[in-house]
């Protein structure tokens, strides 16, 4: 009967309550985004990174893959002892470049990545097939850029001068693919060719180097320990497994954690202060009923009981409200700061886990219990015969 | 006779601020089994708060009000709750009804505070409905309902746990005069069905239909008349 009571006193003032469902929710919402947020990059930085199935990334000593320009020298032998090492099933090199592609109004650069077309793990085929020697994958920015089709064949050159408007040590390349490239941005043009293609480029400066290299380990061996056989085998390159990866970026993100943080306590805040205040007022509203309740015998704990069931109430309500608007807001700044130049398309800022639904209605419905509790404390150790009174003169 | 209630040099002082008011002034009442007894005087002479410390709704700042042996000024807030919820029935003069519940379920409130099962409260609740003439409104909310009707469910809600005692305050104060000579024919029948009840009011009718009538001044009893046995 306490719930029914319960139910009914937020039905009696309607508008009231839904305007207090309203604002919880938004509060909800907030909270829920923030509790995305505050994992949301990290999540998606590491399915990026587990998306080809590469546990370990090498680098130049003292960088980070994508980190820099730098390059490390006399690959094909770095890479023969790599792949030697127990536990290395695949070792995947590439060296990255800017390149120039001329069109009619100019030029404009072009980001191009040299790989091991079979091994790679940079981008994945949508259309077409795989390069060989002289051919190309192209991204659709790439071909949007440079008007160019699935066929057609592109100019891409190591330099530009200005002067002259011309190119410099100009080739042609034949794009017999379109590619989704993992790591880089969505509006970036790329284009991956042979390993072997980009290095003969430049008059020989990138001769026998690569940027990086990833390493898919064999089933069954643990990543940790055939990442220190590399680091053994390769002193020259820096080894970073995964979950290293994770938790370097994860301290390059912590400014996202704290704001996440900070925001998520006060939307809590408001959430709180809001219900409180809509039990004071209903509580208020109703000393006299409670009076005379507590007059006819029912027990102060049954008034708290109802109390704080009506928070409750107020609070799954909105907070249920609050999950889905939560849920929509959280897609469409997604897909606002998603559109962020240079940002890989598979990075999200906003990544739903059931856990986090879960934590933003825990953390309100806990809000809510204890935003009732002091009202229905008060309302429940009221002197009866005084309330009966000032009722009565009211 | 048997004594249902004793009240024992009662004082109620409320502390003020500038000097303490004394609402009652060693009162000392003794109060029958089945009688009913209508409290009487001048406004702020003490009769509700006399109402309220025998039902223990305030406790007195000395003395004691014995129901069937039990001192209820020392119970503590769960004894005196429950004292209440068994013991007492409470009549309002503004009938006091929760405005979201039907006629039924308001009656039925203190039955299922009581922990009655829900047929057997319901089953009481429609049988008091019936018995105060409101069979037909047991589901109508109390704004569907009159002022008289309203205090009628009041009165069937009073008697759901088959309390010793009906303590009612100025139950006739918010009727008209035709609606209230229904509220004091059923406070009679009730009577006469061996209910006993304790009544404050300024209603001459009301206190006339009394078996008994204490009159009160200055938070003491001036006089105590009986009219009938």
């Amino acid at each position: 009967m306490r719930a029914a009571l319960a139910v009914s006193s937020l039905l009696r003032n309607r508008a009231r309550t839904a305007l207090a469902v309203a604002g919880i929710a938004v509060a909800t919402a907030m909270l829920l985004d923030m509790v995305m947020l505050a994992s949301g990059m990290r999540l998606s930085f590491r399915d990026l990174l587990d998306a080809r199935g590469f546990q370990i990334r090498l680098s130049p000593k003292g960088t980070l893959p994508f980190d820099t320009e730098a390059t490390v020298g006399d690959a094909s032998a770095l890479v023969a002892a790599v792949a030697a090492v127990p536990g290395v099933a695949v070792v995947a090199p590439n060296l990255g470049a800017q390149l120039i592609a001329p069109r009619a109004d100019g030029a404009i650069t072009v980001a191009a990545i040299g790989v091991v077309p079979e091994v790679q793990g940079d981008f994945a085929l949508r259309d077409g097939r795989l390069p060989q020697s002289g051919e190309v994958v192209a991204s659709p920015a790439a071909l949007q850029a440079l008007s160019r089709s699935l066929g057609d064949t592109v100019t891409i050159a190591d330099g530009w001068d200005p002067q002259l408007r011309t190119v410099r040590e100009a080739v042609v390349r034949r794009i017999v693919g379109v590619g989704r490239f993992y790591y880089l941005g969505a509006d970036q043009p790329v284009v991956a060719l042979p390993l072997s293609d980009l290095q003969a480029s430049a008059q020989g400066a990138r001769a026998d180097r690569i940027s990086s290299a990833m390493v898919r380990i064999a089933p069954g061996r643990g990543v940790d320990e055939v990442a220190a056989a590399i680091g053994r085998t390769a002193p020259r390159v820096s080894v970073l497994t995964t979950a290293e990866a994770v938790s370097q970026a994860d301290e390059r993100l912590a400014y996202f954690r704290n704001l996440a943080f900070i925001l998520g306590s006060v939307s809590l805040a408001v959430g709180f202060l809001l219900i409180a205040t809509l039990m004071t007022v209903s509580v208020n509203e109703r000393i006299g009923e409670i009076a005379v309740q507590r007059a006819i015998g029912v027990a102060a704990s049954r008034i708290v009981q109802q109390i704080v069931v009506e928070g409750l109430l107020l609070s799954l309500l909105g907070g249920v409200i609050g999950l889905g608007l939560g849920l929509l807001t959280a897609r469409y700044l997604d897909h606002i700061l998603g559109a962020f130049p240079g940002l890989p398309p598979e990075i999200a800022f906003f990544v739903f886990q059931p856990r986090d639904a879960f934590t933003s209605l825990g953390l309100l419905l806990l809000a809510g219990t204890f935003a009732g509790v002091l009202p229905a404390y008060r309302a429940a150790r009221l002197p009866i015969a005084t309330a009966l009174r000032e009722e009565a003169v009211a | 006779m048997t004594v249902l209630l004793d009240a024992v040099n009662l004082h109620r002082d409320y502390a003020m601020a500038a000097d303490a008011v004394h609402a009652l002034r060693g009162l000392s009442v003794q109060i029958a089994a089945g009688d009913y007894v209508a409290i009487v005087g001048p406004s702020g002479c003490g009769k509700s708060t006399l109402l309220n410390l025998l039902g223990a709704l305030d406790r007195p700042t000395q003395g004691a009000v014995r129901i069937r042996g039990t001192d209820v000024a020392t119970l503590d807030d769960r004894a005196a709750t429950a004292f209440r919820l068994t013991s007492v029935g409470f009549v309002f003069q503004r009938f006091h009804l929760l405005p979201m519940l039907s006629a039924e379920e308001n009656v039925a409130l203190p039955m299922a505070e009581a922990g009655v099962p829900r047929e057997a409260r319901r089953a009481r609740a429609r049988e008091l409905l019936a018995y105060v003439g409101l069979a037909g409104r047991a589901d109508h909310r109390p704004t569907q309902l009159s002022g008289g009707e309203q205090q009628r469910v009041a009165i069937a809600r009073a008697l759901a746990n088959r309390p010793a005692l009906i303590l009612a305050d100025e139950p006739t104060g918010e009727l008209d005069a035709r609606t209230g000579a229904e509220i004091i024919a059923l406070f009679e029948r009730l009577n006469a069905d061996g209910t006993t009840i304790v009544v404050v009011t300024h209603d001459d009718t009301l206190a006339a239909a009394a078996r008994r009538v204490v009159q009160m001044r200055d938070g003491a009893i001036v006089a105590d008349e009986r009219l009938r046995p």
